[in-house]
């Protein structure tokens, strides 16, 4: 009944404590498919805690406690009988620090897609080389895929992450300021990434650098406090914002 | 006085008794190596302890104490291992939690001569295993349980806490997630420190002078059926292993050259311990590179 | 439309088998962690009631046990008074910290304030041996080198076993210990209590003294309190040196017992059931005891340490 106003995916009045302090508080927000939006916000403001929270995260931190709805195709996977460890095979993360597996870049990929029941050599070797021409690194890679991830650059290392992460074909995928340990040109290489990989899916970017949010994002939010400020369209939020703070906070950062 | 020269002085008698502590260590491996290293030969190492005369050698203590070792280890590893990813992976900050980390710190403070008699009133007395080989790995394994917990357990939360989200959000189970993805990375520290721990079990005598044993059986080192009661890896045979026999020839034994016999079983003995040193830091760094190098087979 | 089908078809497989994977996981850690629980109770309880036995099966009194200087236990009029053994434990086990406590305090501070890193480069490998050298080579060096010296020292006029050989084993034994913790508990200290204090023109002793030590106070009693707790349960090093005289230790040349010599030497010469053998495990149940007094005396210690 409710059906034709929730949001395909989003939160419904979704907020995060952190033992009694309320570190997100109520946010209502929806991401639109194929499309990008930034969460931006000084530090500590919540931004990557609700991130986090969009695939349960937060179950593993002891003294969290998520209310509120997270809605996907009409689940509420903020429900105690959504079972979570499905739920995050759909998201695909990835970190601000690459965090590759110690396993060979091949096993990276393989993994994830081997555990969830695709076993033929052949198939895994296709998904492998998917992945890795999704995340442009399959060039670099191509001929050493028997050895160790961490032997990557940092940034071969990120985008390792983002194939990882597609290996099992998620609808939505998370990024928690991918490109902040990153030297210029890998962060170049990430965004264009994130430009391409919008056309197949919903992504939602936490970033403290501005103008990257204003190159790669559809759509931008700013946090402060907890609190959901303002949500619009990039070029709306970061040309005429309407709310007094998000002014002071684009024209502090870029002035 | 004043604070210059106070501070000379003291800054003085610090490095003194730093150099005291090394000057122990060094006295300490030199009085054992000198006296027993000219004792060692592969007569000594092989051959079969004596009695009355001397001349023996410590070839059977040498077997057992290797053997009980690895008995040990058997049980030890799997039952620390799966204690120390609890106390990682699954434990919270609770009550129950403190209570369990109380256990660990109270098992690895009980004295070893305690252990020891409650292997001989349950294992030995009890279940009627009698002075064995078996009721000493028991013993030895209550007795090394706790550290080998706490091994495993600083391993695992060692592991960047981000390998463990990259599992979650590939949505794998938990468990997968701790044998799969966690283990390999704590691994080399896991070697290093189960290593280590199987040094300080070599060594142990006080917890099996009452649950293997001061005697060993005369063994047949061809027959290899552990039922037979002659074959060495026998596990309900008594055994006398090598510390436990340093201890026996000077408190209680009547050989004659239970000083040079105690020399060599010594610098054996500490020899051992020092090639565990030297093994658990090596491989712990060989298992490391193994799995960050650029060349790998998996 | 395929794929659908597999993804479908993952999902529902996906969804016993992480659930079945979890349990099995949950099931062996939980076991491991039982398995703790039921052999420290076991101990407990096993080495208590055949400990308490003698008092209430054998009707020793435990008054005597505890306060009688007179230990005779066979004969037709048998007394086990274990003070002697209790004492010698309580005499051995202090002696050593104070011996090894101060050693073991410069030794940290050499390695942390002294000569940050190199210092720490050289000591570090050295008490990792001496914790490392099995504790019958203590007590086959004691008796081989130091009761001999002893005797030497004392003019020929003793023969070295005693109090002091076992004190003096013992804390080389605890070092270790006790040097372990100094040195992790000094290199906790936050970097700026140093410089705020030489930055006041304090020497590098002063702020020892007057800053480091009292802050690190508890810690460094932890330290001590384990390296106690770790004498008073040695067994075979101090039985090799002590001389096992079954008398109240009057001075530090002569031949004593502790608890754990004790136990090593009778347990396996009374017979199971004999007051004579459940004496012995009354001292056990005391080593026992003494243990859970040590773990106390830490806790507290640390509480202190947060506040």
């Amino acid at each position: 009944m409710q059906t034709s106003t929730q949001p395909r995916f989003g939160t419904e009045e979704l907020s995060v404590f952190y033992g009694t302090n309320e570190a997100v508080k109520k946010i209502n927000m929806e991401f639109p498919d194929k499309s990008v939006t930034a969460l931006i916000g000084p530090s500590g403001c919540g931004k990557s805690t609700f991130l986090r929270s969009l695939n349960r995260m937060n179950d593993e931190i002891a003294s969290a406690r998520v209310t509120g709805r997270i809605w996907m195709d009409g689940e509420d996977l903020n429900d105690k009988n959504t079972d979570a460890v499905t739920l995050r095979q759909k998201i695909g993360m990835v970190w601000q620090r690459p965090n590759p597996f110690y396993k060979s870049i091949y096993e990276n990929i393989a993994f994830g897609p081997r555990y969830h029941g695709t076993r033929s050599k052949k198939q895994l070797d296709e998904i492998v080389e998917q992945s890795l021409r999704r995340a442009a690194l399959w060039d670099e890679v191509k001929d050493r895929l028997k050895e160790s991830a961490l032997s990557l650059s940092g940034g071969q290392q990120q985008r390792l992450c983002i194939a990882r992460a597609l290996s099992v074909s998620p609808q939505i995928l998370l990024l928690d300021e991918p490109a902040s340990a990153l030297d210029p040109v890998s962060t170049g290489k990430v965004e264009e990434l994130i430009i391409e990989l919008k056309k197949e899916l919903r992504i939602v970017i936490v970033t403290h650098n501005m103008q990257q949010a204003a190159r790669v994002s559809d759509f931008t939010a700013y946090f402060y406090l907890g609190n959901l400020i303002e949500h619009d369209n990039t070029t709306k939020l970061f040309s005429n914002p309407s709310n007094q703070m998000t002014q002071e906070y684009i024209m502090g950062r870029f002035g | 006085m004043n604070a210059k020269t106070a501070d000379k002085i003291a800054t003085g008698v610090i490095i003194f008794f730093a150099i005291v502590i090394v000057a122990i260590l060094g006295g300490l491996l030199g009085f054992i190596l000198v006296r027993g290293l000219s004792h060692i030969s592969w007569d000594f190492l092989t051959s079969p302890s004596q009695n009355f005369k001397a001349g023996g050698g410590i070839g059977p203590q040498l077997f057992n104490s290797l053997f009980l070792l690895v008995l040990t280890m058997i049980i030890t590893v799997p039952l620390g291992l799966g204690g120390g990813i609890y106390m990682a992976e699954y434990a919270k900050e609770n009550k129950i939690t403190g209570f369990i980390r109380l256990v660990v710190e109270v098992l690895s403070s009980f004295p070893s001569i305690v252990v020891g008699l409650f292997g001989l009133l349950l294992f030995v007395n009890t279940f009627k295993l009698g002075y064995s080989l078996l009721a000493g790995a028991i013993a030895l394994a209550i007795f090394n349980l706790p550290l080998m917990v706490r091994i495993t357990e600083q391993s695992f939360r060692a592991v960047p806490r981000e390998q463990k989200e990259a599992g979650l959000a590939l949505g794998l189970s938990k468990w997968k997630i701790i044998t799969s993805i966690l283990l390999p990375v704590a691994l080399p520290s896991l070697i290093t420190g189960t290593i280590l721990a199987a040094g300080r079990v070599f060594g142990e005598a006080a917890a099996l002078l009452f649950t293997s044993g001061m005697t060993t059986p005369p063994l047949d080192f061809t027959d290899w059926n552990p039922l037979n009661p002659r074959s060495p890896i026998n596990p309900l045979r008594s055994a006398e292993t090598l510390a436990v026999h340093i201890w026996k020839v000077n408190s209680e034994g009547r050989i004659p050259d239970a000083k040079d016999v105690s020399a060599g079983a010594s610098a054996v003995l500490v020899i051992m311990v020092l090639i565990f040193n030297l093994i658990a830091r090596w491989f712990g760094r060989f298992v490391y590179r193994k799995i960050t190098a650029s060349k790998q087979v998996n | 439309m395929e794929n659908n089908k597999a993804a479908a078809n993952n999902k529902r497989r996906g969804f016993a088998r992480h659930q079945r994977e979890d349990m099995i996981g949950k099931i062996y850690t939980y076991l491991c962690v039982l398995m703790l629980i039921v052999v420290i109770v076991s101990i407990v309880y096993f080495v208590a009631s055949k400990g308490l036995a003698t008092f209430i099966t054998d009707g020793v009194s435990p008054f005597e046990f505890l306060f009688g200087t007179h230990w005779s236990p066979d004969g037709t009029n048998p007394s086990f008074g274990a003070l002697p053994f209790i004492a010698g434990s309580f005499v051995v086990s202090m002696l050593a910290a104070l011996i090894a406590g101060p050693l073991s305090i410069c030794a940290a501070l050499f390695m942390t304030e002294i000569v940050p890193g190199k210092g720490k480069r050289i000591l570090q490998p050295v008490i990792e041996l001496l914790s490392g050298i099995p504790s019958v080579v203590y007590g086959f060096i004691g008796l081989t080198v130091l009761v001999p010296f002893i005797s030497t020292v004392s003019g020929g006029n003793t023969l070295g076993y005693g109090v002091a050989a076992g004190a003096l084993v013992l804390s080389v034994m605890i070092l270790p210990t006790i040097t372990s913790i100094a040195a992790d508990a000094l290199a906790s200290l936050p970097r700026g209590m140093r410089e705020a204090s030489y930055a006041l023109g304090a020497t590098r002793w002063q702020t020892i003294y007057r800053v480091i030590l009292p802050t690190l106070a508890p810690s460094l009693w932890t330290g001590i309190i384990l390296g106690i707790a770790r004498a008073f349960g040695e067994a075979l090093a101090v039985q090799m040196v002590i001389g096992n005289a079954p008398f109240l230790p009057k001075s530090l040349l002569t031949s004593a017992s502790t608890l754990t010599s004790v136990i090593t030497l009778n347990m396996t010469n009374t017979s199971t059931g004999s007051v004579q053998n459940n004496v012995l495990w009354s001292m056990a149940l005391m080593l026992l005891f003494m243990t859970f007094v040590f773990i106390i005396i830490v806790r507290l210690l640390q509480r202190r340490n947060k506040l």
